[in-house]
């Protein structure tokens, strides 16, 4: 029955792991679904925006004229703007657009270096344990004690000046500030798998740490993993505005940055301009309120303590008749053991 | 199913053991603040295993019986290497294990395999069955061929009763039941022909109708393949089905070892006959008061002086090691029976602080309370002697006055029993030893 | 029974809520225990028992459902608030849990637990007259006095769960609902806690629910026993009268399947328990039955009454007016051997 696959084994293996992870996604049902959806829906929209900008977006994100003709300056939202324009008669809805594009490089870059970094540092750590755990534990708490933001900041200040890309500079001053989440989070589950009884069985099988590590700690521990790169990536999106509010980060001559534009706006605003700050604003909000959609989603649906409470809405089938006669009376001949 | 050739080696001895363990001691150390006021000999240490010394013949089945703390895991974790030993040597077929690195360590893990007791636990739950029983195999990489990698892993699930093999492979253990996920379990284990398996609580997490399956495949593996077993249980009813010899354990060390008829039979030690009474019978007609010992296992950290089970041991004499742990726990238990009662209290204030006798020692100075005089405790206890002279703990007492203002109190000398034959198996008992 | 029964079940059923239909865990069941009476409810993994047990006290986790009656001195808990219930809880209704730690405070003492529970449920007792009654019931436990300050964690597992007898105890609940008490003990300390749970009718007059798995136990402590299986009780009676002869196939091949230090023979039964999302039809044990009447495929057993008073859903012992035409002739079924435990 079992068919030789022609696929590698290791890739059989993760396919397999993948199907079995997906499977209680696809069958969410009630408050979870909703948020799964429209979380997921949200940040697939801003993802388009993201990925085709320079199809999507009306004007380059510092374009100030076309064919020659200046935009106007802090023009009203409507016409060839609908969102306005800035003071620098930069298109809004275009910023706003190629904003969406930065800030997903720069979270998705953050993402990957944090997991990177965070992910094997925890494996690691928590199933050698001894000195490099310790060492590496009351690093990661000294990180962690930090407010993010202020981390973030000084980092990219740092790095500012030998880091030409903004974008880099951004992601790795978020990774910083993010790498000890994961690593604790990971740690501490690796130290709990460390003393099941598979592990300890796989020790006496004679398998090599690695192996131990890879096959039988790695896939039991990455579950929860996934919901919280969501919620941190939501976290990330309002630190690099954070970041780009105060001026550090990406430039301006870089790339579009909705931290950036708010800022600008705030001056605007005192003289009754709105659109040059809200619309920005309103593009942070949504898409973090999105992407916390989806982690929330994403727990109610593989957090098997939140999945049972919707349970429970069944019926009990009413008595058949047969159950009705548990004690038929006794009669003379009947009921007596043969 | 013929098992597979095994690899050449040396031919051995047929009369050398398999397993020949000398003087083994497995001490752990506690780190916590609530030892720091007792003071033993080693205060801190729990002397998991503390001197066993036993063969494993080959081909035999040897049951280790003990409660918890008895050791008796520790023992098998030692023999699989996943615990280090303090002292002691481990030779495996002739060849010293203690001291090995994890790197040495792991060729020899192919001769040494283990079932554990949760069956639940055993698998990982990410893997399926087909790879977990076959990635003993690939870790020593003794089948680099995918086919005949899978139909060995085939053939061992027949013969493990999870048959059709085929339709196991790409199952996960949450598919399966109690008893099929042991199974896949001891066929990972057999996969590679193992010499020795040590099996620790098998059937216990098992429901009884599937028990007797489980033990059914042991035995049969055991022909087929020429295994040699360490069974570790609690369980001396299943013991007896499957064990040829039996050790009995108590506080890391083995109080009783002898043929499996011979235990049964004849019980010698008084903590072999305690743990046979003490299984329940499912006979109505039969069930009778059992006469249980009473207590329990004590911390091994700081284990009763002499023999560890004379504070339980309903034939306690003088040599048995008493000590002052012991007319603590004569004047707690007391108090406990009499719960309630106000004499309790009274009684209490006049014997003082207990704490004092926390100190294991054979010289027992007990120092009266303010107010109090040394002979009203010596008459309290005259009075206890009076209502029960036949506690063996009066036997220990060699002499009870009053000195000044403390109660001097002497046990006899405590001697540590050795095991020594008597008829076919070796106890380590006074009763056998010494003249009462 | 003369007087009225302590805890009267009758139709019983506890549903638990899944993403299909629900898992059947406890499916029509009627049982009683009188004053002081010790039942034994024996059954293996997934039959129901600890279901029931839980049912009973109102202690069902989410998503599961409970429906027919559960009646306590004649009122019916299930129809009760769930308030009500919870002040029942204690001093009627008593339970106690296989694993004694979890459910111990581990940052109180053992008498903060004991002041606060009598506190709670005989507010009008004096401390001192608390502390007397404290003592005195973990003095019929075997705990010394002397350690009634210490903490959960200073208490071995075995004494650890004689307090938490003593803390279910110290209330003198009407009934006492006792789930798998001993199965994490050692053999030595099981008896000795055996012991006193059998006492409790001497000591305090209370009746006792023994929810376990082994057969050695319900003879030696239980007066009644009642075998559970696939969430239904296929067999009911006096523990003498059910060891003695058994009347249901599958009391009979679990009793012949239990090890005891008499067994010379290794007996299993083939198979394993059914699903029960969706269990076999007719009678629940026919895949499994080595006496399996094609009747029993068809049809649900009706509850019979024997000579003792046993009860037993079981073909077996008819009623045969109800049993078809040839529904008398023996089934023929190789068991799946991939269904082998």
């Amino acid at each position: 029955m079992a068919v030789a696959s022609r696929t590698a084994p290791g890739r059989r293996f993760v396919g397999r792991r993948l199907r079995r992870l997906w499977s209680p996604i696809a069958h969410t049902q009630g408050l979870a679904r909703v948020m799964l959806l429209s979380g997921a829906s949200i940040t697939l929209f801003f993802i388009v925006l993201a990925f085709f900008a320079r199809w999507i977006a009306p004007y380059g994100f510092t374009q100030y004229a076309a064919h020659g003709v200046r935009f106007p300056q802090l023009g009203h939202p409507g016409g060839v703007h609908p969102f306005g324009t800035t003071v620098e008669s930069d298109d809004v809805l275009s910023r706003v657009i190629w904003g969406a594009q930065t800030e997903l490089k720069v979270v998705v870059l953050a993402l990957v270096l944090s997991l990177a970094v965070g992910v094997p540092l925890g494996l690691f750590s928590g199933y050698f344990g001894g000195a490099l755990d310790r060492g590496l534990v009351l690093l990661m708490d000294a990180m962690f004690a930090f407010p993010p933001l202020l981390l973030a900041i000084v980092i990219a200040f740092e790095l500012g000046s030998t880091v030409s890309s903004g974008v880099v500079t951004a992601a790795v001053a978020i990774t910083i500030a993010y790498v000890p989440q994961y690593f604790r989070v990971v740690r501490n589950h690796v130290i709990s798998v460390r003393e099941e009884t598979y592990v300890e069985a796989a020790r006496a099988l004679g398998a090599r740490p690695m192996t131990i590590i890879r096959k039988y700690v790695f896939f039991n521990v990455v579950q929860n993993v996934p919901v919280l790169a969501t919620l941190n990536a939501a976290d990330a999106i309002l630190t690099l505005a954070g970041l780009g509010f105060l001026g550090y980060g990406v430039q301006p001559t870089q790339a579009a940055e909705w931290g950036y534009d708010v800022q600008r706006g705030l001056s605007d605003a005192t003289n009754g301009i709105w659109w040059t700050g809200l619309f920005p604003g309103m593009a942070i909000v949504v898409l973090v309120t999105g992407i916390t959609l989806l982690g929330e989603g994403l727990n109610e649906t593989t957090n098997p303590v939140l999945r049972r409470r919707r349970f429970g809405r069944f019926d009990f089938e009413p008595v058949s008749p047969m159950f009705a006669e548990v004690e038929p009376p006794l009669q003379p001949d009947e009921g007596l053991g043969e | 199913m013929r098992p597979e050739p095994v690899e050449a080696q040396a031919t051995p001895a047929f009369d050398e053991p398999l397993v020949s363990i000398r003087d083994l001691r497995t001490y752990y150390t506690i780190r916590g603040s609530f030892l720091d006021r007792l003071v033993g000999r080693e205060a801190g240490i729990v002397r998991a295993v503390d001197g066993i010394s036993l063969d494993i013949r080959r081909g035999e089945v040897l049951g280790l019986v003990g409660e918890s703390g008895s050791g008796k895991t520790t023992l098998g974790r030692a023999l699989l290497g996943l615990v280090p030993a303090t002292s002691g040597t481990i030779e495996l077929e002739g060849r010293e294990v203690t001291g090995l690195s994890e790197r040495q360590r792991r060729v020899l893990r192919r001769r040494v395999q283990v079932v554990f007791q949760d069956p639940h636990a055993s698998l990982n739950p990410a893997m399926t069955i087909g790879e977990a029983v076959a990635h003993p195999l690939r870790i020593h990489g003794l089948e680099r061929n995918r086919e005949q990698l899978r139909r060995r892993v085939v053939d061992v699930l027949d013969r493990c009763g999870l048959a059709p093999g085929a339709d196991f492979l790409d199952r996960y253990p949450s598919d399966l039941s109690g008893g099929q996920k042991q199974r896949a379990v001891i066929a990972r284990a057999i996969i590679l022909n193992p010499a020795l398996l040590v099996a620790d609580e098998p059937v216990s997490m098992l429901d009884m109708s599937v028990r007797a399956r489980v033990l059914e495949l042991m035995l049969s593996l055991k022909r087929d393949f020429e295994l040699t077993y360490l069974y570790i249980t609690h369980d001396l009813a299943t013991a007896r089905l499957v064990c040829d010899r039996i050790a009995i354990m108590y506080l890391g060390r083995i109080v009783e070892i002898g043929p499996a008829d011979a235990i049964y039979a004849d019980p010698k030690h008084p903590y072999t006959q305690a743990l046979l009474r003490a299984i329940p019978e499912p006979d109505p007609t039969r069930a009778v008061p059992r006469d249980l010992p009473r207590g329990e296992v004590p911390d091994a950290a700081l284990p009763p002086l002499g023999c560890p089970f004379h504070p339980r041991c309903p034939h306690a004499f003088e040599p048995c090691g008493w000590e002052s742990r012991d007319l603590r726990e004569l004047l707690e238990s007391r108090w406990t029976r009499l719960a309630g009662d106000p004499l309790v209290e009274q009684e209490q204030a006049l014997v003082g602080d207990l704490g004092v006798l926390a100190r294991p020692t054979p010289e027992v100075r007990l120092p009266a309370p303010r107010g109090r005089q040394a002979e009203e405790i010596v008459a309290l206890l005259d009075r206890i002697r009076a209502e029960a002279p036949d506690e063996p703990f009066w036997r220990g007492v060699e002499r009870l006055t009053a000195e000044g203002s403390h109660v001097r109190l002497d046990f006899h000398m405590p001697k540590e029993p050795l095991l020594e034959r008597e008829g076919k198996a070796d106890v380590a008992c006074h009763l056998y030893t010494e003249p009462s | 029974m003369t007087t009225e029964p302590v805890l009267q079940l009758r139709n019983l059923r506890v549903y638990y809520g899944t993403s299909g239909r629900p898992v059947r865990a406890v499916d029509d069941v009627s049982l009683e225990i009188g004053e002081s009476e010790v039942v034994g409810l024996v059954g293996e993994s997934g039959c129901g028992k600890s279901t029931l047990g839980r049912g009973i006290l109102g202690l069902l986790p989410e998503g599961a459902r409970a429906a027919g009656e559960v009646n306590y001195l004649g009122r019916n808990l299930l129809s009760l608030p769930p308030k009500a219930v919870r002040r029942l809880r204690g001093p009627e209704l008593g339970l106690v849990f296989q694993e004694p730690m979890t459910r111990l405070n581990p940052l109180l003492r053992i008498s903060a637990h004991f002041r606060e529970t009598l506190r709670l449920h005989e507010p009008q007792l004096t401390k001192e007259q608390a502390r007397r009654r404290s003592l005195e019931t973990l003095g019929r436990m075997g705990i010394p006095p002397t350690r009634f300050h210490q903490y959960p964690h200073e208490f071995s597992g075995g004494m650890r769960q004689r307090i938490m007898i003593a803390l279910a105890l110290v209330l003198r609940p009407k009934l006492l609902v006792a789930d798998e008490p001993t199965t994490s003990l050692d053999v030595i300390v099981e008896g000795q806690i055996l012991a006193l749970l059998a006492d409790l009718k001497r000591n305090f007059g209370t009746a006792l629910l023994l929810i376990t798995h082994n057969l050695g136990i319900v003879a030696e402590a239980c007066d009644r026993m009642a075998v559970m299986y696939a969430g239904k009780i296929v067999e009911e009676g006096t523990v003498r009268g059910v060891f003695a002869e058994p009347a249901h196939p599958y009391t009979r091949e679990l009793l012949r399947s239990t090890i005891s230090l008499d067994t010379t023979e290794l007996h299993s039964i083939p198979g394993a328990p059914p699903n029960l999302v969706d269990p076999p039809s007719g009678c629940r044990f026919h895949p499994r039955c080595p006496n399996a009447m094609r009747v029993c495929v068809d049809q649900v057993p009706i509850e019979q009454r024997l000579a003792d008073g046993r009860r037993v859903q079981c073909w077996l012992h008819g009623p045969s007016q109800r049993v078809p035409a040839g529904g008398e002739a023996p089934l023929e079924q190789p068991v799946g051997v991939a269904d082998e435990a």
